[in-house]
């Protein structure tokens, strides 16, 4: 029941409320316009089944690559369906493949860093190494070939970004945990007979925890725009759901023959979404670090 | 002195015997390669005293010269690389796991920076209950008793208050007391004192001070003080040990080594503290040098190089503690032949 | 004429949670070869006035009030051009940390030829290094070492390079803040002897921050003390020491073992400094003090001299030296 109550107000310590944000200054409203870009977005996406005028998946082929007007206000597709309805509901899926990789991050790359950068010597200077390798890589290029190991399908996407993202996570827990390790109330809590699980869970991860929120905001948008890119390369799903990647893939052939619509729109959509996110990793580690500084 | 090694005072809390530590100097892939010869830093380099019962026992000394290690190796927080350490009879020198843990109850530490001694994500409550969780002794409400019990010992009312209060909401003579409290829960028998008031306000210290001075009669408590500060030693301290590049080189009582320090060291630095008092002018004993670095330390005498007294066999022996007075000791060949 | 004339000097850091009154009507003189002790503890805003004589106050403090007179100029009207040639050359500064002061990737010669050649541009590099051998020896550092980096000191020598620093240019006035405070006793005595002998031999007026009062007592010939950002009593060393007027310093007094004395009772003052965003109505110390009366409640007392040169801040002494009450 203390365990409750410790997560409780750690969450409450790291979620502010909105008016106490907007007298932090740039910041704070970094995070505020931030925030409301996502949860405008998710709620669009949440509701959109509902809301869609058109069925995203009806194609009519007389109504194909028609310009936006007032019946199709984003126009329509190669396949007619109706952009809107598409944008409308596109973006579940991308939400939700970024969400699970972050949570995959999360419980890999949060307990690896810990442990690692805790116990010290040998053992981590090899697991440092190894996800060094990693991170030296582009991004995009390791989320493509684990994809294409792995083949298509939501959780394999969620898998092959998570790869590439784990050795952020390891790193900030890692740079910080370096630190607190000789900070005098570590020292004290091993002086008091603390086990090291219990050090490492009630004394140094709560310490890392702001940080650890930063990087998971920031690469929220980074997994959005990687799975947009999955997506667009064609190893993503291939099942027919309406996707913004997966329109993003389609469109770009119609650009030259000035259908503009087809690519545009989704491409804002995830745009707006990745900005969204990285407005408010931003903010907050800009919030976080004078505190930490004091 | 009686230096007999494998008979206790029952009189004696803590006692440590030829204690050494050296840390081994980090080289680079190459080095180890080229060269076989390894060098240390001889933090602590062979020493032996005892604190008795009910005594504040200060380990002074300059930075570097070893008395925060010596600290922490009495505490186990790390292992010595010879020598022995006892506790209340008990050898404890190779103590590991549990056995370790159990000891803690009996000794505890405070460290030097009250802002870096409390983690600022817990509660002052919570980080105060902790040992009790650790040790298992009460459960509960009764947990929460003792917490506010020892809040109010050290000072801090109304102590429900304090309880759900982080320690940036403190003030660092307030976060020190915390740390003290969190120290006296379990009821320990001896408690290490690091650096404890270097970093509180001038018109703060004695508050910190008087609160050990109290524990120490109403609590039972048996004291190991390390300081810099030799004018806190004063004032504090039943008997003083100087340490210079780690090793011991005078203990005495604080009558006795005041009024005469014996070692040409600790004659220098007694009379380089600032007197708070514009009308004596005084001359410092001048020193030449500085502090040698702790991995090459200098032969014979570690003190020599700087010596205004040393002699030429000052080079080639290392002088050991022989007792010059009563309760007084020195390390120093100028004291050898008497 | 005095040397540096500082009158009414009030400093504020506008921050985004409010504005901090971090000095507040400051004036005190000194003269050539003074030693001007400001004791404070945290908070006290000695530092703050110590870069406020340089005018090196970080942002967002402002020089809300007052003058800053220094050799009968008001540095506060300079133009920042002017300031710069003031800097290093007639006011001098020596920080408190000698391990971060001294660029690490520059030899200890081209520090000084640096300075010299920045401020005199018409003297050789031949001539800067000859004054810089002289300042070395002066310090009590070998000549050959100008090329030695800073790294190659121990803390006590970088420090002592910092002083040669800024006595360089034959400044007449030097601020040193915490000069001492991460070095062990030994070489603090040691670099306080320095500071004294070429206070001495160069006419030198300096100031000397430290929350050690038994350093300033020991050194300084009058002392500022200052508490929440007033000054709350200015008098010689001697008359400060013989009769401290103002509780805090009594009480600051009472708190510092002296370590000439046997069985000395040392005391402390409850309660802490107070938060400078939220400072008490009236006086800023009656929250601890112990004598604090109705007075002290409702308006904050006023500075003013009791005695010879002995000023005080308490609503307990009224002019010429009659306590009140």
């Amino acid at each position: 029941m203390n365990e409750h109550k410790t997560k409780r107000s750690i969450l409450a310590s790291i979620v502010p409320n909105f008016k106490s944000l907007a007298r932090k200054g740039p910041s704070g409203w970094m995070v505020i316009f931030g925030l409301s870009i996502v949860l405008a977005l998710v709620m669009m996406t949440a509701l959109g089944p509902f809301v869609a005028p058109n069925d995203p998946n009806r194609t009519n082929s007389a109504l194909i690559t028609l310009p936006p007007s007032p019946q199709f206000p984003m126009g329509t597709n190669h396949l007619g369906q109706d952009m809107l309805s598409r944008i409308l509901v596109g973006g579940s899926l991308m939400l939700q493949v970024s969400a699970l990789s972050v949570l995959i991050c999360f419980a890999v790359g949060v307990p690896l860093g810990l442990f690692s950068s805790y116990v010290g010597g040998i053992p981590d200077r090899l697991v440092s190494l190894v996800v060094d390798a990693v991170y030296a890589f582009p991004g995009l290029v390791i989320a493509i070939a684990v994809a294409a190991m792995l083949g298509p399908g939501a959780i394999n996407m969620a898998l092959s970004i998570s790869v590439v993202y784990i050795p952020s996570y390891f790193r900030i827990i890692r740079s910080q945990v370096l630190t607190i390790k000789e900070l005098s109330y570590v020292e004290a809590a091993k002086a008091i007979g603390a086990k090291w699980y219990t050090i490492l869970s009630r004394y140094i991860f709560p310490n890392v925890i702001p940080s650890i929120v930063v990087v998971m905001t920031v690469n929220f948008a980074d997994a959005i725009l990687t799975a947009a890119g999955l997506t667009f390369l064609g190893l993503g799903v291939t099942y027919d759901i309406p996707d913004w990647g997966w329109d993003l893939t389609n469109g770009k052939q119609y650009i030259a023959s000035g259908s503009w619509w087809i690519i545009m729109f989704p491409g804002l959509m995830i745009i707006l979404l990745a900005l969204g996110f990285t407005l408010v990793g931003e903010g907050l580690s800009e919030m976080l670090n004078p505190k930490l500084q004091k | 002195m009686n230096t007999s090694k494998r008979v206790f005072a029952t009189s004696e809390i803590v006692k440590v015997e030829q204690l050494k530590k050296y840390f081994p100097v980090h080289r680079s892939f190459i080095e180890q390669m080229v060269t076989r010869k390894k060098s240390y830093v001889k933090a602590v380099d062979e020493i032996t005293f005892s604190v008795r019962k009910g005594e504040i026992f200060t380990l002074a000394g300059e930075s570097g010269c070893g008395k925060s290690t010596t600290g922490k190796l009495i505490l186990r927080l790390i292992s010595p690389t010879s020598g022995k350490i006892y506790l209340n009879g008990m050898d404890i020198t190779r103590s590991k796991g549990e056995k370790l843990r159990t000891l803690r109850r009996q000794m505890q530490m405070i460290f030097q920076d009250p802002y870096a001694s409390l983690s600022p994500r817990m509660k002052i409550g919570k980080a105060i209950k902790h040992p009790l969780e650790i040790s298992g002794t009460t459960k509960g409400k009764e947990s929460g008793k003792a917490v506010l019990e020892v809040l109010e010992k050290v000072g801090l009312t109304p102590a429900h208050k304090f309880v759900n209060l982080f320690p940036h909401q403190l003030s660092g003579g307030q976060r020190q007391r915390v740390a003290l409290a969190r120290s006296i829960i379990l009821k320990p028998s001896f408690i290490i004192a690091d650096e404890p008031v270097s970093m509180i306000d001038a018109s703060l210290r004695t508050t910190i001070i008087d609160l050990l001075l109290s524990f120490r009669k109403e609590l039972g408590l048996s004291y190991l003080f390390i300081t810099h500060d030799l004018a806190v030693a004063k004032y504090i301290s039943d008997r003083i040990a100087i340490m210079y590049l780690g090793k011991v080189i005078e203990i005495g009582s604080k009558e006795r080594l005041f009024v005469n320090p014996l070692h040409p060291y600790t004659q220098a630095l007694l009379s380089s503290i600032p007197v708070p008092n514009p009308e004596r002018k005084k001359k410092a004993v001048e020193l030449q040098g500085d502090v040698p670095s702790a991995i090459n330390i200098p032969e014979g005498c570690r003190f020599h190089p700087r010596c205004p007294f040393a002699r030429f066999e000052c080079i080639r022996k290392e002088p050991e503690l022989v007792e010059v007075e009563r309760d007084h000791s020195v390390s120093c060949l100028l004291y050898w032949n008497r | 004429m005095a040397l540096l004339e500082v009158n009414s000097l009030s400093i504020d850091y506008r921050t985004s949670r409010g504005v901090i009154h971090a000095v507040e009507d400051i004036s005190f003189s000194m003269g050539k070869n003074d030693m001007l002790g400001l004791a404070g503890e945290s908070g006290s805003g000695k530092s703050t006035l110590g870069l406020s004589l340089l005018r090196l106050v970080p942002y967002p403090g402002v020089i809300a009030d007052g003058q800053i007179m220094i050799g009968g100029r008001n540095i506060l009207s300079l133009s920042e051009e002017e300031m710069r040639r003031l800097r290093g050359k007639d006011v001098a500064y020596i920080f408190q940390d000698p391990m971060t002061s001294l660029n690490p990737v520059k030899r200890i010669g081209a520090h000084f030829v640096e300075l010299i050649t920045n401020h005199e541009p018409s003297t050789k590099k031949v001539h800067a290094i000859e004054r810089a051998k002289k300042i070395l020896d002066s310090l009590g550092i070998q000549s050959e070492r100008l090329n030695d980096y800073p790294h190659q000191f121990s803390g006590g020598m970088r420090q002592r390079i910092m002083i040669g620093l800024a006595i360089a240019l034959n400044p007449i006035l030097v601020v040193a803040d915490e000069p001492t405070t991460a070095l062990d006793v030994i070489v603090q005595a040691k670099i306080l002897d320095l500071l004294e002998s070429l206070q001495k031999s160069y006419g030198l007026a300096v100031i000397l921050i430290s929350h050690d009062l038994s350093i300033i007592l020991e050194r300084c010939s009058s002392i500022v003390v200052m508490y929440a950002g007033h000054m709350v009593e200015y008098a010689s060393s001697k008359e400060l020491y013989r009769s401290p007027l103002h509780p805090y310093t009594q009480g600051l007094l009472k708190s510092i073992p002296n370590i000439e004395l046997e069985d000395q009772k040392l005391s402390s003052i409850p309660g802490s400094p107070p938060d400078m965003l939220t400072l008490p109505k009236g006086c800023r110390f009656r929250t601890r003090c112990s004598r604090a009366g109705e007075k002290c409640q409702s308006k904050a007392p006023a500075l003013i001299e009791v005695g010879n040169k002995h000023f005080v801040r308490c609503h307990e002494y009224v002019e010429e030296g009659v306590r009140n009450e």
